[in-house]
């Protein structure tokens, strides 16, 4: 399944030909006995940003898990060909007693980086998501959306390849939710790493996305995937054309449909 | 926008919500029952208002308790000896009679010393326990149920036998304090320990964090509210460990509690009053110390509502 066509955001190294993260007839058995996923083949490529949507429980967060190395798949292969990987988790999940700039500092100090290069690594980073000024706020102090920024900025100190998201954004209203898209979209194309992403919304996936994966229940597999054409960055305006209209309807409808069988 | 032009909104913001945010801190360690102290550090007039209405309805209630003192004293006519007025205690127990009052201090102070002695121990032997069980489940199983049997444990059952192993002076005293004190810290510190969000923990995971270096930079910290908790807990429980102690053991310096068997031998209701009334206070300043200390050490960053 998911033939990928060959994305406009390739990089020219030498490797490319591998994908980034290949799963083939990946299954997830938990020992409770518990299915969370089977026969699951998906593919990830440099300069793709893929997403997957799927009902509650279907087994999407386990497939990021399984990617960043959290989870071992209990059936098949589960190949990631880099180990420089971002994750997102749903919340935020900044340390409280550390200002913002110490937070974004704490992945580049597990590392054991010294200690100028945490400071420019994080200082870049917090420049990137447009928290320059807040680098002495304490996460009480900031909004949901800034602690995601932080959270964001967090992982772009590791420099991936591969950047995993869990839901980021669900927990945020609309408007914040759609300028984070945005913002996110900007630093895919800057940045250059291949996304995998896991949301609830159809909207947000086509509009994130250059492919998006669908879902049946549990245990689940893959339906459909769709590939997104428009071009990036992608223009705020798209949303409201008839092709990106048709396309949230048939990635839903394929939604429902896997959701039913 | 820059980041200057934002944060003088951010400021006022954040003045607003750590203020609401202190309070609950406050609320959730205690200390919410010294809202004087803790409003008149701020400057803004509208603040220290409501400071002094906050300290305005436990002003009346001292007040009532003092008429009612004085009441019970005159009702009881012949017998009124048996509940000294307040001003008795003050002139006969601690200004009339020359060295009373500082006799009464001395002890208080001997008292104090072991409660902070065995607290200190406590402290350190209760946190110590509490991450060796975080860091090895076998370690919990085997002996957290200990933890709790020593809590039901009467300490009072044993302190003939703390006596007859550890002599009857200061050593048997703190042992005493100690045993009393250690396990609200160990409770509260593991609890800190074992809240840390599972998300966190990955986090760490997923950069090949090593087990100490988790326990250091996310679960510590994490568990210092809790640790706190705990030791304003304790504090208070230190100070009743020390009076107990003090009952028992009599040998050397008198701390408050012989004092207090001392007066009631004498008939001295005066002297005694004033005894209670300073290790009540004593309780209370521990309390309230312990409790300032956890304010000031994380109430910059805590945030009960996560």
């Amino acid at each position: 399944m998911a033939i990928t066509a060959p994305s406009p955001m390739t990089t020219t190294a030498v490797d490319d030909e591998k994908p980034l993260v290949d799963f083939r007839n990946v299954a997830m058995k938990f020992p409770n006995g518990t299915v969370a996923l089977s026969g699951v083949d998906i593919t990830v490529d440099r300069g793709e940003f893929v997403t997957v949507v799927g009902p509650s429980g279907c087994g999407k967060s386990t497939l990021l898990r399984i990617a960043s190395g959290l989870e071992q798949a209990s059936e098949g292969t589960a190949t990631v060909t880099t180990d420089r990987i971002g994750y997102v988790f749903q919340d935020a999940t900044l340390l409280a007693w550390r200002d913002v700039q110490r937070n974004v500092e704490l992945l580049a100090e597990l590392n054991r980086r010294p200690k100028a290069e945490r400071r420019e690594k994080a200082k870049a980073a917090i420049d990137l998501v447009g928290l320059t000024g807040f680098e002495k706020n304490l996460p009480k102090q900031l909004s949901g959306g800034m602690k995601m920024r932080a959270s964001l900025a967090r992982s772009l100190t590791l420099d991936p390849e591969l950047f995993l998201f869990d839901e980021p954004f669900g927990a945020l209203d609309e408007i914040t939710r759609e300028r984070l898209n945005d913002e996110l979209i900007q630093l895919f194309v800057r940045e250059g790493f291949a996304g995998m992403f896991i949301t609830h919304s159809v909207s947000e996936a086509v509009y994130l996305s250059t492919r998006v994966v669908v879902m049946s229940g549990r245990p689940g597999k893959i339906v459909r995937a769709f590939d997104i054409p428009f071009p990036m960055p992608r223009d705020p305006d798209i949303r409201f054309t008839a092709e990106f209209a048709e396309l949230v309807g048939d990635v839903s409808h394929a939604l429902r449909e896997g959701h039913q069988g | 926008m820059t980041a200057t032009e934002m944060s003088p909104f951010i400021g006022s913001a954040i003045t607003e919500e750590q203020q609401e945010q202190q309070e609950q801190l406050a609320a959730a360690i205690g200390v919410a029952d010294m809202p004087v102290s803790r409003k008149a550090i701020t400057t803004q007039g509208q603040r220290i208002s409501r400071g002094v209405r906050a300290a305005l309805p436990p002003i009346a209630v001292f007040l009532v308790v003092l008429a009612a003192w004085y009441g019970v004293n005159a009702v009881l006519g012949a017998r009124n000896f048996l509940v000294p007025r307040p001003d008795q205690v003050i002139t006969e127990a601690i200004v009339g009679r020359t060295g009373q009052g500082l006799q009464i201090l001395q002890s208080l102070l001997l008292t104090a010393e072991v409660a902070v002695i065995g607290l200190a121990i406590a402290s350190v032997l209760g946190i110590l326990w509490a991450v060796l069980m975080s860091q090895f489940r076998w370690f919990q199983r085997s002996t957290y149920p200990y933890a709790v049997i020593l809590q039901c444990i009467p300490i009072l059952a044993l302190v003939p036998l703390i006596g007859v192993w550890f002599g009857y002076e200061l050593n048997a005293r703190i042992i005493v304090c100690v045993m009393i004190a250690l396990f609200p810290m160990v409770a509260n510190t593991l609890f800190g320990l074992q809240s840390v969000e599972k998300s966190q923990r990955e986090l760490f995971q997923l950069q090949r964090a090593s087990r100490f270096t988790v326990l250091t930079k996310l679960q510590f910290p994490a568990a210092l509210p809790s640790i706190f908790v705990g030791l304003r807990t304790s504090a208070g429980l230190a100070v009743v460990g020390a009076i107990v102690g003090d009952f028992f053991f009599q040998r050397g310096t008198p701390g408050i509690g012989s004092l207090m068997q001392t007066y009631t031998r004498l008939l001295s209701y005066p002297q005694l009053f004033a005894a209670i009334i300073g290790a009540s206070l004593l309780g209370v300043l521990m309390f309230f110390i312990f409790g300032l200390i956890g304010k000031v050490a994380v109430g910059k960053w805590y945030d009960p509502a996560n």
